[in-house]
């Protein structure tokens, strides 16, 4: 009886995984075409044209890598943003239409989505690395003792290209009117990139007289674009360029543990709202 | 045999379908009409579990399939005016769809029946709005599956091509094939449909053939059919 029993379940366990490895081949699928579809468009292209353009700039001008990778920090954590969430928004809503196609062939809607999730993030993301790495390559980054800070700064741009997508998609779930979507997305951008570290500021110094260390650590990993400008400040070791949140936090946690947190914090920044997202999906009309 | 029982869904504050229940017969043509925001398209997209009902079931051939997906194999669907990815050419997103539901289409014989070869290694936006509609109708009808549902299949199709579709959902509907149509069109209601339901408000004012429904009201056009039934309603 026992015997039979555990049969059943072991089958039943079989059959979850074949679902399950099913689910992740259909999801490949359609994040492959999505890929292809998106990377011949043009605006791709312009993205990467940017970056390319940008770094060839810097590194010609500035001629010592070290200090072109402080600069470009500064237009990663200005560009990618904006981009990732505008383009995401723009994504969602132009490809509606074909969800729906997609979503009435014989496969579940969280391959659908993660799938196109993935085709837009990659895409954006592999612009951005390449659009890097070439003007780096040129200037013997891979021979340079950089190497590792400008690692980091590739990875930094790529989180915060998930992280941004992902609010996009989130965005854009919440809103069937287009305007909307569009409207909350800049909002949010600027909420992030602008207003928060103005609203920081004026905090601190009107409670100047209170320790607010903690508080300001707090404060740091509600805000992304905070999280991975402290993040590669601390990378870098430039406490000059530091500001307020990012002193504290290297005070605070020392180098290495700063690292951790943020890195995590920074994960979550990704997959909070991309399982808000996948959780809405399940019970939403389309 | 697909059978709705007591459909309701809202919308918000908005109430679409109030209990909606009949069946459809397989092997034949239903054809739900209704004016614009009757809920027709709510009806369609139920079940292919675009939209998930509040209340009722939908059973195609005995099988209750909300919340599933393996049951779409069986269905090719042709939503109302499509927006399509726009940098795929168009065999590309034929062979992508046929890769998704891993099946061989019938590719090659609906091109060349649709006469649109020409443009088989275009991209999707440089195709004008009739060449898109023909390739979403390729696209619906390329599985063989057993159940087809048309939204508003007509739309932007130039006659000829609206006559070869016609005559090749009525070879399908010979061969055993259900179809699920809506339209504004009346006479290609006429041409092609076995079964109506006119949906107002979110219930169901008439379920029966078309001529019946002629009959009723003895009038020699299903237009006129209609107009007088909604009449004696007010």
């Amino acid at each position: 009886m026992s015997l039979f029993v555990r049969g059943i379940k072991g089958e039943e366990i079989n059959k979850t995984i074949l679902n399950y490895s099913f689910n992740i081949k259909c999801m490949l699928k359609i994040f492959k075409y999505s890929f292809y579809d998106l990377l011949r468009s043009r605006w791709l292209l312009m993205y990467f044209l940017f970056f390319l353009a940008t770094t060839f700039a810097l590194l010609y001008l500035s001629s010592d890598i070290s200090k072109g990778i402080v600069s470009l920090m500064n237009i990663i954590i200005a560009i990618i943003p904006v981009i990732s969430i505008i383009f995401g928004v723009m994504y969602y809503y132009n490809s509606r239409e074909f969800i729906d196609l997609l979503l009435s062939q014989p496969i579940k809607r969280k391959s659908v989505f993660l799938g196109q999730f993935l085709g837009l993030s990659l895409s954006l993301a592999l612009s951005f690395v390449l659009g890097m790495i070439i003007p780096f390559a040129v200037y013997g980054i891979f021979t340079s003792s950089e190497i590792w800070n400008f690692s980091s700064l590739l990875f930094i741009g790529v989180i915060l290209t998930l992280i941004f997508v992902s609010l996009a998609y989130l965005i854009s779930i919440l809103n069937d009117d287009k305007i909307k979507g569009f409207g909350i997305a800049i909002l949010v951008w600027i909420l992030f990139s602008v207003i928060y570290d103005g609203a920081l500021l004026l905090f601190f110094v009107s409670f100047s007289d209170y320790p607010l260390q903690k508080f300001a650590i707090v404060l740091t990993v509600l805000n992304p674009v905070d999280l991975a400008r402290v993040m590669v400040l601390l990378k870098l070791d430039v406490s000059a360029l530091m500001g307020y949140t990012g002193a504290v936090f290297n005070q605070f946690f020392g180098t290495t543990w700063g690292m951790f947190i943020s890195s995590f914090s920074l994960l979550l920044w990704i997959f909070i709202p991309l399982f808000s997202f996948l959780r809405i999906i399940k019970k939403k009309d389309f | 045999m697909i059978k709705f029982t007591d459909i309701h869904k809202s919308f918000g504050k908005l109430q679409v379908l109030k209990g909606v229940s009949f069946d459809i017969q397989k092997g034949q043509c239903m054809a739900i009409l209704g004016p614009n925001g009757s809920g027709k398209s709510t009806l369609i997209k139920s079940i292919l579990g675009l939209v998930i009902p509040d209340k009722g079931e939908i059973f195609i051939d005995e099988n209750n399939i909300i919340g599933q997906s393996d049951y779409r194999n069986e269905i090719g669907y042709l939503p109302q005016i499509t927006k399509l990815p726009e940098n795929i050419s168009v065999i590309e997103l034929l062979k992508m769809i046929q890769d998704i539901r891993k099946t061989t289409g019938n590719i090659d014989e609906l091109v060349t029946y649709f006469g649109i070869a020409n443009y088989l290694n275009k991209t999707l936006k440089t195709l004008s709005g009739g060449t898109r509609q023909k390739v979403n109708v390729i696209l619906s009808l390329m599985f063989n599956a057993s159940l087809y549902i048309f939204d508003e299949p007509t739309v932007g199709l130039d006659p000829i091509s609206c006559v070869k579709f016609k005559q090749r959902v009525l070879q399908e509907k010979q061969n055993g094939k259900t179809v699920i149509l809506t339209t504004h069109i009346l006479s290609e209601v006429e041409e092609l449909a076995d079964q109506i339901v006119f949906i107002m408000d979110g219930q169901i004012y008439y379920h029966g053939s078309p001529d019946q429904l002629k009959n009723n009201y003895q009038e020699n056009t299903l237009e006129k059919a209609i107009a007088k039934m909604l009449e004696t309603y007010k």
